[in-house]
């Protein structure tokens, strides 16, 4: 068969993967319910830093001028008498109350309801300067939460799509279509369609997460998140575009090897587990420099581990070319090994498969 | 002529196929038969390139085929198979395209072929929702839509009530005598019987018989002759050279052994009484099948 022919044939097989999955209203409905979680995620990420989080403290004419300076902690309500800012301690109106008197060199009290409020007494103390050496560029809290959205992004798109592909490769050969196909073209354009076309639905669906995100964050007034996080996600996304085509040429691949949907769960399990490993790393490990390096370099877990070292800024400029390297690599091996055992493994219908007779010649 | 010359498959040490070789020539239905696990659908997926081969080659007009003529066979699996959740058209669409048509021309030829059918109702059903029988004319046009040069045919009378089969035979036939080369297995010894112009034979992977027909049940008729008499016939058992199968007063069934025996037979029988009828037997195909696979 020449390369021009090949090419037709594996486009038709990708319109095919891809019009079929359009018009499946399970996978409209997921999609849809995606979507909806990242706006969701978004605008409730705006609500929450809109609102209003300063502490409210009554305060009297007198003791206004202490917290003057702290307009952007707290929320000062002044009253006219000691007896008034109790009352509004007391009714739950304010957190805490700032009263004339008490002893040197404040020359105030603090009341409050029934515990200390340490945030305010540490802002209103006197502490001496500290210096630090060497600088957190990225929040502990914020890198925790970038890591596991890198890691839980990769881990349902792969593992949806992954399942998608191994069930519509059984599915074919269950219905024993496949017979058809490869009488008509090579096995090899049926994989690399099959490849391809979930490959694009996989990226359609990351992009449109990321445009709603995105998008998301510019009309909630959070833009200045987008500056740290645009360069992470491009390269997460050139990442995940690799990382699937590698996963889905395996899942194509364990799907053959098996005749019955009821089998895939099994087949599968291995590329499930290393599906989700690096969710779970990220999870665990990702204050730790040197497992995330290690992540960032293994195939599987390069989506993830990459991009979350370039958004804390670990990664040299060079890290991500080389890791991609690697990734390239290992894509053209799992292409070549797994068209090899779909090839020996399509039409042999019944007991699965072994992976030793199905990587025979 | 698609032609395979010395075909051997083995899995794993079992060979299903030893020197399988025969000829398909065009414009003629050539029926495949044999028993089950005899390595019909092995042999055929193999010239379609479905399956490798250890051994062996497929000529098609002398030169091995490439990949490139598959793409002109036709092929109807013995495993039906389409997309349940796909419209009619739309897979025969696509088949079509994938055999190289541009998407409106497989479009006419799949509305054409698929109203041929009968199936004009359904284009736009899915394949789930046919019955059993319109789901076979489907697949026939999965099989003819892009009028292959070669077509093969694994059992497509299973599962086909007698109406359907004359439908599927008149198609078949159709083909043929446009020029195609067809090959078809069957279970149903009877319809390739009255439908085949040639037939090859297959047993525990070997070829037993090949060539047409009417060649083969005459080289099988064995001198099997049928006599009827105006009188009793019982002389027969006596006369040398004759193997009495069946024998019912002047009604007899008997084996010769050589053409002299025949003619001596003819003269006693016509200097005893008259002679009604006096013909060769040809085997039918359910015979000569038992006989050539023993």
């Amino acid at each position: 068969m020449n390369t021009q022919s090949f090419i037709q044939s594996v486009w038709l097989v990708t319109g095919r993967e891809i019009g079929s999955k359009l018009r499946s209203k399970a996978f409209l409905i997921s999609t849809g319910i995606l979507f909806a979680l990242a706006l969701i995620g978004v605008i409730w990420a705006g609500v929450a830093a809109d609102s209003d989080s300063r502490t409210p403290v009554a305060v009297t004419p007198e003791t206004a001028a202490v917290v003057a300076q702290l307009d952007d902690v707290v929320e000062t309500t002044e009253v006219a008498s000691v007896a008034e800012a109790r009352d509004l301690v007391s009714s739950g109106e304010v957190d805490a109350a700032l009263v004339p008197g008490g002893a040197d060199p404040f020359g105030y009290t603090l009341i409050s309801e029934d515990s200390v409020p340490t945030t305010l007494v540490s802002l209103l103390s006197v502490s001496p300067e500290a210096e630090l050496l060497t600088t957190d560029t990225v929040g502990e809290q914020l890198r925790y939460f970038i890591a596991i959205a890198f890691g839980a992004v990769f881990f349902i798109a792969a593992l949806t799509f992954g399942s998608t592909i191994a069930s519509s490769v059984v599915e074919e050969k269950q219905t024993r279509v496949v017979e058809l196909l490869i009488s008509a073209i090579s096995t090899r354009a049926l994989l690399a369609g099959k490849v391809l076309g979930n490959t694009i639905l996989a990226m359609g669906q990351i992009l449109g997460i990321a445009a709603i995100a995105m998008i998301g964050l510019a009309v909630t007034d959070q833009g200045e998140l987008l500056g740290g996080i645009g360069a992470p996600i491009g390269w997460f996304a050139v990442f995940f575009l690799f990382g699937f085509i590698l996963l889905a040429a395996l899942y194509a691949a364990a799907g053959a090897t098996v005749s019955r949907q009821e089998d895939i769960g099994s087949t599968t399990m291995p590329l499930t587990i290393l599906v989700m490993a690096p969710y779970f790393l990220v999870i665990f490990f990702n204050d730790n420099p040197a497992v995330m390096t290690l992540m960032s370099y293994i195939p599987f877990s390069a989506p993830v581990g990459m991009p979350v070292r370039i958004f804390v800024e670990e990664a040299q400029w060079w890290e991500p070319f080389l890791s991609l390297v690697i990734l390239l690599a290992s894509c053209v091996v799992a292409i070549f090994v797994s068209a090899k055992i779909y090839q020996n493994s399509i039409l042999r219908m019944g007991a699965r498969v072994k992976l030793a007779e199905a990587l025979k010649s | 002529m698609l032609q395979l010359t010395g075909i051997t498959k083995s899995y794993g040490g079992h060979r299903v196929l030893d020197e399988v070789a025969f000829a398909i020539p065009e414009g003629r239905l050539t029926g495949f038969v044999g028993g089950n696990g005899a390595g019909k659908t092995t042999t055929m997926r193999i010239m379609l390139g479905v399956l490798s081969r250890d051994s062996g080659e497929v000529t098609l007009d002398g030169v091995p085929i490439t990949d490139g003529d598959r793409r002109s066979f036709g092929y109807m699996p013995e495993e039906r198979g389409l997309y349940p959740k796909m419209q009619v058209l739309e897979q025969i669409v696509y088949l079509a395209r994938l055999h190289g048509f541009s998407r409106a021309d497989a479009t006419t030829r799949a509305t054409a072929l698929l109203e041929e059918l009968g199936l004009g109702e359904r284009l736009r059903d899915n394949v789930e929702t046919l019955s059993l029988g319109n789901q076979q004319r489907a697949q026939i046009a999965a099989a003819l839509v892009h009028d292959p040069r070669v077509l093969i045919l694994d059992e497509p009378f299973s599962g086909l009530d007698p109406l359907a089969v004359d439908v599927v035979a008149g198609v078949l036939k159709t083909r043929a005598a446009r020029g195609v080369a067809v090959l078809f297995s069957s279970h149903q010894l009877d319809v390739v019987e009255r439908l085949c112009d040639d037939l090859v034979i297959i047993a525990g992977g070997t070829i037993r018989a090949a060539g047409s027909r009417d060649g083969l049940r005459a080289g099988f008729s064995q001198r099997r002759l049928e006599l009827v008499l105006g009188g009793d016939a019982g002389w027969l058992r006596t006369e040398p050279g004759v193997e009495v199968v069946e024998l019912d007063g002047g009604y007899a069934i008997f084996d010769a052994d050589s053409d002299e025996t025949v003619q001596r037979v003819l003269r006693r029988a016509m200097s005893t009484g008259d002679v009604t009828s006096f013909t060769p037997r040809h085997p039918s195909l359910a015979q000569i099948f038992k006989e050539v696979i023993q």
